[in-house]
C-alpha cells in the first residue's frame, strides 16, 4: 500500500470523522502526542516526541474508580476507556516499549483493566526512523529505525510519499478502511533503500552486560557509578519503559476518588517503610535499582531488555547522565559515541 | 468482563479491639455484607489484603483471621501512617474497603505429615496467628505432626492474641512458649530473647519445617539458631514486608530482586531469599 504525503492530512480526517486519532503536535520546541482535531496538525517528520508513547495507554495521572460511602455500603465507578482509538506516527522504540509494558499490566497472575482496554482498542501505526538521532541507540537493545514489534501498520518514509507496510490484521483493516492505493515494484523498492540508508551510528555493545548483572550487585562499581545523579526522576518519567506508579485518595470525607499517578524508583519515598527503615537507603541503591530492573530482572522475568533506545534519558538528564556510558562502564569497557 | 483488581470489596467494621497495653496496635474484625461478597474472597494463611479507609487511602496488612474462621477477616494494625491512625480512630459500623486477598502464602500442603515450629516476634504475629489457627481446626489438626509455637514481645503487654495464647497454653495440640525481653511484675513466663529462647527450647528439625516472621534484628539473630538446629533453607520460611501500592506486582516499588514481595511473596524460603540482594 501506499499514501502520498500530501494525502496524509486528508486521511487522517477521514479516520477522525469515525474514531480518535491521535499523532504528534508541535508544542513549543518539540512535538507531543495529542488527540487530533484535524488531520493538518498532525507532524510526523519531527523524530521523536517529548514524552514517549505509553501515556496513552498509561496516563500520567487516571482515576481509577470513584466512589461515595455510607453507612450502608459503598458505590464504586471505574471509568474504563475502551473507545477505539489510533495512534498515528508513533515511532518503532515507543511501539516496541508498549509490548514490553504488555508484560507487567498483564502479567502472570493479575491484569490492569485500565491498560488492557485502551491497548485491545487502539491501532499502531508507526513511522519508520529514517534519520536516527545522534542519541538513538535502538540497535543496541533488539529495537531498529524499522522494528515492527508493538505496531500494526509501518510507514516508510520514500520521499513523496508512505509505503505502508501492513503488520497485523487490526492494520490491515485500518488500511481496507481506507481504501490505500498499492504499492508499485518501485515503490517497495525505494522504502527498502530508505531502510537500508537508515544507520543507527551509536552502537553500545551489551555482550556480556547481563552476565555482569547477574553477580554485581554489591560490586563497588555502583559507588561510583550514581555520584553525578541528583536523583530528579526526570528519565524515569520521560522512558517509555517505566512504569512504576503510586496509589492516592483524592477526595472530601467519604466522595471523592482513588487515583494512579506515575511515581518513580529514583525517590526516596518510593521504597520508605512506615516504620522508618528504607530497603533502598541512598542514591546509590536507587540508580543501581534502576539499571538493574531494565538490564536484568525484566530480562530474568520477560526475557526481554527494559529498553528500547530512544535516548530520551541522555537527551533530558539535567547532569548528562548517559545510560550507554554507565552501560559500557558496568561492561567494563570503554564507551564507543560516535555522536 | 475481568475482575478489575483496583476495587476494593466493602466490608463492615465490627470491632475496633486496642491490641496491645500501649494501644498501638488494634485489631479490626471487618464484616463480609453478603455471603458472595465471602465468595469472591478465598484466602489462605499467609495473605494479605490492602485495606482502605475512603477518604484516606489503602495499606496492606497481613490477615490475622484464619480462613477456617468464617464470615469476617482481623487485621492487627499498628499506628504509623495516614491510612493506619484512621482506622484506629474509626467507628464500629464503618464502612471500609479491602482488597484481596494478595500474595502467596505458608505452603499448608507441604506441612502435612510435619511437625511445624512458628517463630513469631512483636506484633509480627498476624499471619503466623492465622497459620496456627488454621492447622489447628479439628478437620486439620490430624494433617500435622507437632505444632510448637514460640512468641516473644517486649513486654506482657505487647503480645498480642492474649485470650488465644491462654487457650493455646491449656491445649494438648499446640505447644506454645511465650516470652519477654525483661522481667515484668505478674509476668511468670520465660525472660529472654527469641534466638536465645529459640536455642533453649530447641525444636528439633527432623521431619520439620520452621516459619520465622518477626522484625529484622530478631530474625538476623534467630537464623544461625535454626541451622545450628538443622533447619536447611529450604525448610526456612519467612514472611517478608516491604512498601507496596498496587499489590499486584505493577506499580514497581516492593521488589527484592527481580521478585516482587506483593505478587511473588510475601512468603519466601529462606533457600529463595538466599538468591536475591537483600534489599528489604
Amino acid at each position: 500500500m501506499i499514501v502520498s504525503k500530501k494525502d496524509i492530512p486528508g486521511l487522517l480526517d477521514k479516520m477522525i470523522a469515525g474514531c480518535e486519532v491521535i499523532a504528534p503536535v508541535k508544542k513549543g520546541d518539540f512535538t507531543v502526542f495529542k488527540t487530533l482535531a484535524s488531520g493538518a496538525e498532525a507532524v510526523l517528520d519531527a523524530g521523536n516526541t517529548k514524552l514517549p508513547a505509553k501515556e496513552l495507554f498509561f496516563p500520567q495521572s487516571e482515576t481509577l474508580f470513584s466512589y461515595n460511602v455510607t453507612a450502608e455500603g459503598a458505590n464504586l465507578q471505574a471509568p474504563i476507556d475502551d473507545k477505539k482509538k489510533v495512534l498515528f506516527g508513533v515511532r518503532p522504540c515507543d511501539a516496541r516499549s508498549v509490548k514490553l509494558l504488555d508484560n507487567v499490566f498483564n502479567n502472570d497472575k493479575f491484569t490492569d483493566p485500565y491498560y488492557t482496554a485502551r491497548r485491545e482498542n487502539t491501532v499502531m501505526v508507526g513511522i519508520g526512523c529514517n534519520t536516527p538521532a545522534s542519541t538513538c541507540f535502538c540497535t543496541s537493545v533488539n529495537c531498529g529505525p524499522f522494528d515492527t514489534s508493538g505496531l500494526d501498520l509501518l510507514l516508510v518514509d520514500t520521499g513523496d510519499a508512505y509505503v505502508v507496510e501492513v503488520i497485523t490484521d487490526k492494520g490491515k483493516a485500518l488500511v481496507d478502511q481506507a481504501g490505500l492505493a498499492a504499492a508499485s515494484d518501485a515503490d517497495k523498492a525505494a522504502a527498502d533503500t530508505a531502510k537500508k540508508a537508515a544507520v543507527v551510528t551509536c552502537q553500545v555493545n551489551t555482550d556480556g552486560l547481563k552476565a555482569k548483572l547477574d553477580v554485581n550487585f554489591y560490586d563497588p562499581i555502583w559507588e561510583k557509578i550514581h555520584e553525578k545523579c541528583l536523583g530528579c526522576g526526570a528519565c524515569t518519567y520521560l522512558c517509555p519503559t517505566c512504569h512504576c506508579f503510586d496509589i492516592v485518595d483524592e477526595a472530601v470525607d467519604c466522595t471523592g476518588c482513588r487515583v494512579r499517578n506515575w511515581d518513580s524508583c529514583a525517590f526516596p519515598l518510593f521504597t520508605l517503610h512506615g516504620s522508618g527503615h528504607n530497603p533502598r537507603t541512598s542514591n546509590k541503591e536507587r540508580y543501581r535499582n534502576r539499571i538493574m530492573h531494565k538490564f536484568k530482572y525484566f530480562v530474568d522475568n520477560f526475557n526481554e531488555t527494559a529498553c528500547v533506545g530512544c535516548g530520551r534519558c541522555i537527551k533530558n538528564c539535567p547532569v548528562n547522565m548517559d545510560i550507554r556510558v554507565v552501560l559500557e562502564n558496568i561492561r567494563g569497557s570503554e564507551a564507543r559515541l560516535d555522536s | 468482563m475481568m475482575k478489575n483488581p483496583y476495587l476494593p470489596l466493602p466490608m463492615k467494621l465490627v470491632k475496633n479491639f486496642t491490641e496491645t497495653e500501649d494501644k498501638l496496635i488494634h485489631t479490626f474484625t471487618l464484616q463480609f455484607l453478603s455471603e458472595e461478597d465471602e465468595k469472591s474472597f478465598p484466602y489462605m494463611p499467609g495473605q494479605f489484603a490492602e485495606v482502605c479507609v475512603f477518604g484516606k487511602g489503602e495499606a496492606p496488612f497481613g490477615i490475622a483471621s484464619s480462613p477456617t474462621e468464617p464470615g469476617f477477616l482481623k487485621f492487627s494494625v499498628a499506628k504509623v501512617g495516614v491510612v493506619s491512625t484512621a482506622l484506629h480512630l474509626m467507628e464500629e459500623g464503618t464502612t471500609v474497603g479491602v482488597r484481596g486477598p494478595l500474595g502467596n502464602y505458608y505452603p499448608v500442603e507441604q506441612f502435612k505429615g510435619k511437625n511445624v515450629v512458628i517463630i513469631g516476634g512483636g506484633f509480627a504475629f498476624t499471619t503466623l496467628r492465622s497459620l496456627a489457627t488454621y492447622m489447628l481446626h479439628p478437620d486439620r489438626r490430624g494433617d500435622f505432626g507437632k505444632i510448637t509455637v514460640i512468641y516473644g514481645a517486649r513486654n506482657p503487654g505487647l503480645l498480642l492474641y492474649k485470650e488465644e495464647l491462654a487457650a493455646w497454653e491449656a491445649s494438648p495440640d499446640i505447644d506454645l512458649i511465650t516470652t519477654v525481653d525483661r522481667e515484668a511484675e505478674g509476668w511468670n513466663g520465660r525472660v529472654g530473647f527469641i534466638p536465645a529462647v529459640t536455642g533453649e527450647v530447641a525444636p528439633s528439625a527432623e521431619n520439620a519445617y520452621a516459619i520465622i516472621c518477626g522484625p529484622p534484628v530478631m530474625i538476623k539473630f534467630t537464623m544461625p539458631v535454626l541451622e545450628k538446629l538443622g533447619f536447611t533453607p529450604e525448610t526456612t520460611i519467612m514472611s517478608l514486608e516491604n512498601r507496596m501500592k498496587c499489590g499486584i506486582g505493577m506499580c514497581g516499588r516492593c521488589n527484592v530482586g527481580g521478585k516482587y514481595v506483593c505478587k511473588d511473596g510475601p512468603v519466601f524460603t529462606r533457600a529463595q531469599l538466599n538468591e536475591l540482594p537483600g534489599e528489604y
